[in-house]
């Protein structure tokens, strides 16, 4: 019977002082995530700013159709999911073998001293890594060309050739998370039970044997999930890191444009509202349907790990 | 196979093997690890000494490894004339300052809330901020939501506001916390304090490693901010210095204005290119200062956050 009289208004005044605490939060979310998820409304309208957001005529698909007539979407959607896909294979062989080295071979000194420079490039904001990347790459005063010369070589004109772009991205993605990628797995590692190194080198394993044998096995899990959830993000592009690489150089479009950039330039240069929102739109549906893919193998792959 | 080969050898063989294959791989890592070590810090030699070369070597050989004429003419003129890079200074100081202390502050009270294993709507508010990071409205209803919503455009507030809570944040927040004992809020509960006193007395001294790496992050992230000044702000005084810096590296007639408001008598031969790097090197300065003092709150904040939550 009591239970029956308990209802939600006595809940709210047990709970007055947690809810209050959590007000800020919310009024956060509402005002910068939920709030503008109505704005979708605007992927299917004529934007005019006279009548904003929600006075603005109905126009249907037009503008998904006209994202996908200009030929950009393909494009963008195919850059940005293999950038991501060589991101994750590369970034973590490299992070799993830094890591494992790490473990295994460095002295005390050694290791705080690699760990130390390898995750420096982590802190540095993307303009910075622009700047980097204008030192090495520019045509005229760039260490690269500057290199090439020296040994007789023609200089390249990096900045105008989409070609090599994918390679430049996917080294400077390397490097600037190295250091932080190392530090996890490495964390991982640490926590192995040391007893099973103990015992295989009582069996009379060697170090090689101990690693694929012991230490690649327990990684697996933390493996699994970190490459888990970054498919999950696979059609995010870092947009700090292509607008500050790239910009917005039509010439390196072929293989550098992704979808975050698209957007931005739509939305900034073009001035497209509409497809500009069509596209972030997709963009939307797209990662939602990854992450839930994505989360439905890490249940099957181990319950207690998956997100929701 | 290799463990019955292994199990037949007399100690002493088997030692010295082990002994062996320990140098390969002793060679193996520190060669591989040195390698990545130099592919790291590389590019931040090469910013260092080109900041340092004198613009006429850059311009007749190129960015070099090592400075061929030392030259600190780029650093005097910007010190010289400091006006726009101290108030670029002053903005992401602030900025920075006033994020991470009320971010962290919002972010760990909303944790603790979710913590409360005994609040009845945990997994309720729980998922309705996890939500926002499977599904978003996307660049365009976000921008237009701060420019003609909240009319944030051109202000401070809009360098602040939307980085000042993350998802992320308040998931190892909570995981942190969660790993404190019920028993200590039970205990003060009874001793009749109130859930914002549990938080403050009792929960915030207790979760000090969990705060110092969040707090790191986010101040990292206001610090490394430029992507908020490049939607929002058009008014020079209320660039933050990375938006600064990157204006300054696409174009060098800003600069040269730039320096000329700061009361700069600039001719034509404006040491354009270690000019670049010079001002790489002052946005950079603090981050690379604090740096090593600051890593190891990471790496232990990464380790509670990431892998045992």
């Amino acid at each position: 019977m009591k239970q029956k009289q308990h209802g939600f208004w006595d809940d709210v005044k047990k709970y007055r002082s947690l809810l209050l605490m959590l007000t800020p939060a919310v009024l956060f979310f509402l005002l910068f995530a939920y709030l503008p998820m109505s704005g979708i409304v605007l992927a299917f309208k004529q934007f005019d700013y006279t009548g904003g957001v929600f006075g603005s005529p109905w126009n249907g698909l037009d503008n998904f159709k006209f994202f996908i007539d200009s030929g950009d979407a393909w494009r963008v959607t195919r850059n940005t999911a293999l950038y991501n896909i060589a991101f994750i294979v590369v970034n973590n062989v490299l992070q799993i073998f830094a890591a494992i080295l790490l473990f295994e071979v460095a002295g005390k000194w050694f290791r705080k001293l690699t760990q130390t420079v390898l995750f420096l490039p982590y802190f540095i904001s993307w303009v910075v890594v622009g700047a980097i990347a204008y030192n090495l790459f520019n045509f005229d005063v760039g260490t690269v060309n500057v290199l090439l010369k020296g040994l007789g070589m023609q200089p390249i004109d990096i900045y105008n050739t989409a070609a090599y772009w994918p390679f430049i991205l996917v080294v400077v993605s390397a490097w600037k998370t190295l250091g932080y990628g190392t530090i996890m797995y490495l964390a991982a590692i640490t926590s192995i039970d040391t007893e099973m190194y103990e015992a295989a080198e009582i069996d009379g394993a060697n170090i090689f044997q101990r690693i694929m044998k012991i230490t690649v096995p327990n990684l697996m899990p933390t493996v699994i999930i970190l490459v888990l959830l970054a498919i999950g993000n696979i059609f995010r592009g870092d947009f700090g890191m292509f607008y500050n690489m790239v910009g917005n150089n039509g010439l390196l479009f072929s293989s550098t444009d992704v979808i975050d950039t698209f957007v931005f330039r739509s939305l900034t240069t073009s001035n497209e509202i509409g497809m500009s929102a069509a596209a972030g739109f997709y963009q939307s549906l797209l990662g939602f349907a990854t992450i839930m893919l994505a989360n439905y193998a890490v249940r099957r792959y181990d319950k207690d790990r998956a997100l929701f | 196979m290799s463990s019955t080969t292994a199990n037949i050898q007399s100690p002493e063989v088997r030692r010295k093997s082990a002994g062996r294959d320990k140098m390969v791989l002793s060679i193996i890592g520190y060669v591989t690890l040195t390698v990545l070590a130099i592919f790291c810090i590389f590019p931040f030699i090469l910013v260092i000494s080109s900041s340092l070369s004198e613009e006429s070597a850059i311009i007749e050989k190129g960015f070099q490894i090592f400075p061929t004429a030392f030259s600190t003419e780029a650093y005097s003129l910007l010190f010289k004339y400091p006006a726009e890079m101290l108030r670029a200074y002053g903005v992401t100081i602030s900025v920075t300052a006033i994020g991470t202390i009320v971010g962290l502050f919002l972010t760990s009270m909303t944790a603790y809330v979710l913590s409360r294993r005994d609040f009845k709507w945990r997994s309720r508010f729980s998922f309705f901020f996890f939500f926002t990071t499977l599904f978003s409205g996307g660049l365009v209803p976000w921008y237009l939501m701060i420019i003609n919503y909240l009319h944030l455009k051109d202000t401070l507030l809009v360098l602040i506001l939307p980085m000042m809570m993350n998802v992320f944040y308040i998931i190892v927040m909570k995981s942190f916390m969660s790993s404190i004992p019920d028993a200590i809020t039970e205990s003060a509960k009874i001793d009749g304090a109130g859930d914002f006193r549990i938080f403050m007395q009792l929960i915030v001294p207790l979760s000090k490693p969990a705060l110092a790496t969040i707090g790191l992050f986010i101040a990292l992230a206001y610090w490394n901010d430029w992507y908020n000044a490049l939607l929002f702000i058009s008014k020079s005084e209320l660039m933050p210095l990375q938006y600064y810096l990157y204006k300054m590296l696409g174009n060098m007639d800003g600069m040269r204005k730039a320096m000329m408001a700061s009361g700069a008598v600039v001719n034509t031969d404006l040491p354009t290119e270690s000019l670049k790097m010079a001002m790489t090197i002052v946005a950079t300065g603090p981050i690379l200062l604090a740096y090593p003092f600051i890593q190891k709150y990471f790496v232990t904040g990464l380790t509670i956050g990431a892998v045992k939550g």
